[in-house]
């Protein structure tokens, strides 16, 4: 797990192992499908304190019940694979390799650096501090998602699931807020691997 | 369909035909999939439009089904949904169906009978006084509705469990169907039916079930859904066969348990 010295260009070390690149894309389709039916839910009863409505042409399932159906399905897909992903991350050791330890300081060193467009990215395999806190952020809020959304579903079977979200209306807007962070994550990592296409080379070829 | 439309005492004919009406195949309603045109990505990667298959549809049903058989694992005989203090029902309580507050139906509860049919011992008809006089309990419990919404109601009356006793209903049996007077209907499955809290209620707060929130009688769930809870019932049903329901023949999941 030590990072190649030279740059990943001249080198054939893989990047990104199968099974991560396997959980990325599925994760993706799961996502996907999990956000645009849970707008279609959304929209049969706005949360109280926002009234918005997302537009139908971004929503899945054409109506509540097709939406719930999609969500349901598209359930599993993301709770196995997620399951998948983080069981091979611990045991494998990639998740302390990769997203550990984040220091402040380097965050802050290199936010500054990527906001001035300077930031280096000889080696992909090594992720800097603001990739390291934002890829260790969406996999909390991953299962901050799965875990309201279970209270949600079974505010009965699971009511201390639920009682820990502050009961089941709070819970709702704990699982929409997750969304929120997830789809905010989502905008700048499909803009900043445009931006570096290398990145989305490799995690589609693994190199 | 026609279980639906047969006669019964307190029907509401004006409603049971425009429930007929709503029978018809109305693809804009069945489909799941005709507007998804937030799927666009996936066309896009696929190279077909899986938004206009039905073999997308069958397969979201059939997981719809799969779903639950989940969810009657998961379900507890013995967990009892939380309550709630008097002073958390939500004030004005909503009222919610799938025609408007003054088209729910009018039931003479002088003349009403419940039927009871089935895996029963005993298929007499229930009075209004011969279901009252059956031992009650009250319940504060939150009602979660399909939309997302929540409310807290306070709903008074008989345990389903002790009626199904009384009629000597096969308990062994898979389902039990209800019957309403506004041209509702569902099938539930037989551990909801003999939940402690599933109840016969008489009762919202302190008063009579009052037509809009379904006189004479309401099968109160706290562990089903709102839209698996029905009104103005007029008869109950055991039976081995799965025979829907009004919203679980439109597509939404038949389980949905809480």
């Amino acid at each position: 797990m030590t990072a190649p010295a030279t740059p990943a260009s001249e080198t054939s070390a893989t990047i990104h192992p199968l099974w991560v690149r396997i959980t990325h894309w599925v994760n993706a389709i799961a996502m996907l499908l999990m956000i645009g039916s849970g707008w279609q839910i959304y929209n049969a009863s706005p949360l109280p304190l926002f009234k918005f409505e997302f537009p139908s042409a971004v929503t899945l399932g054409g109506w509540l019940a097709g939406g719930i159906a999609w969500h349901l399905a598209a359930l599993w897909l993301l709770v196995v694979n997620g399951l998948v992903y983080v069981t091979l991350g611990l045991a494998t050791g990639r998740f302390r390799a990769k997203l550990f330890p984040i220091r402040p300081r380097e965050v802050v060193r290199d936010l500054g650096a990527a906001l001035r467009g300077r930031l280096a990215h000889d080696d992909l395999a090594a992720y800097n501090a603001v990739q390291k806190l934002l890829y260790l952020g969406v996999i909390c809020a991953g299962i901050v998602i799965v875990l309201s959304g279970l209270s949600i579903w079974k505010p009965v079977q699971f009511q201390e699931l639920t009682a820990l979200f502050g009961g089941y209306d709070t819970a709702r807007y704990v699982h929409f807020f997750a969304m929120a962070t997830i789809v905010a994550f989502l905008i700048v990592h499909v803009i900043l691997a445009l931006i570096v296409p290398r990145s989305l080379r490799a995690m589609i070829i693994g190199k | 369909m026609s279980r639906i439309r047969r006669t019964v005492p307190g029907v509401d004919a004006k409603l049971l035909i425009r429930d007929a009406a709503r029978l018809l195949p109305d693809p804009s309603r069945r489909l799941f999939l005709r507007s998804a045109a937030g799927l666009g990505a996936i066309t896009l990667l696929t190279g077909c439009d899986i938004t206009d298959s039905n073999a997308a549809e069958d397969a979201l049903l059939k997981i719809s089904r799969f779903n639950d058989r989940v969810q009657a694992l998961l379900f507890n005989p013995n967990k009892l949904a939380p309550t709630y203090p008097d002073s958390m029902v939500t004030r004005p309580f909503p009222f919610n169906g799938f025609y408007d507050e003054d088209e729910a139906p009018e039931i003479d509860g002088d003349t009403y009978k419940l039927e009871v049919g089935g895996l029963v011992d005993d298929k007499k008809s229930w009075a209004l006084n011969e279901l009252y006089a059956l031992p009650q309990e009250k319940q504060v419990t939150r009602l979660v509705c399909v939309e997302g919404w929540s409310v807290i109601g306070s709903w008074t009356g008989a345990r389903l469990s002790d009626f199904l006793k009384r009629v000597g209903a096969d308990t062994r049996a898979k389902y039990v169907w209800f019957q309403c007077a506004d041209g509702y209907s569902n099938t539930i499955d037989m551990p909801t039916a003999l939940h402690p809290q599933t109840q016969m209620s008489f009762k919202f707060g302190d008063e009579i079930l009052p037509r809009k929130y379904g006189y004479p009688i309401k099968i109160r769930m706290p562990t089903k859904l709102g839209f698996k809870n029905p009104k103005h019932v007029t008869a109950v049903n055991v039976t081995n066969k799965d025979l829907g329901g009004y919203w679980e023949d439109r597509g939404y999941n038949w389980f949905s348990g809480l």
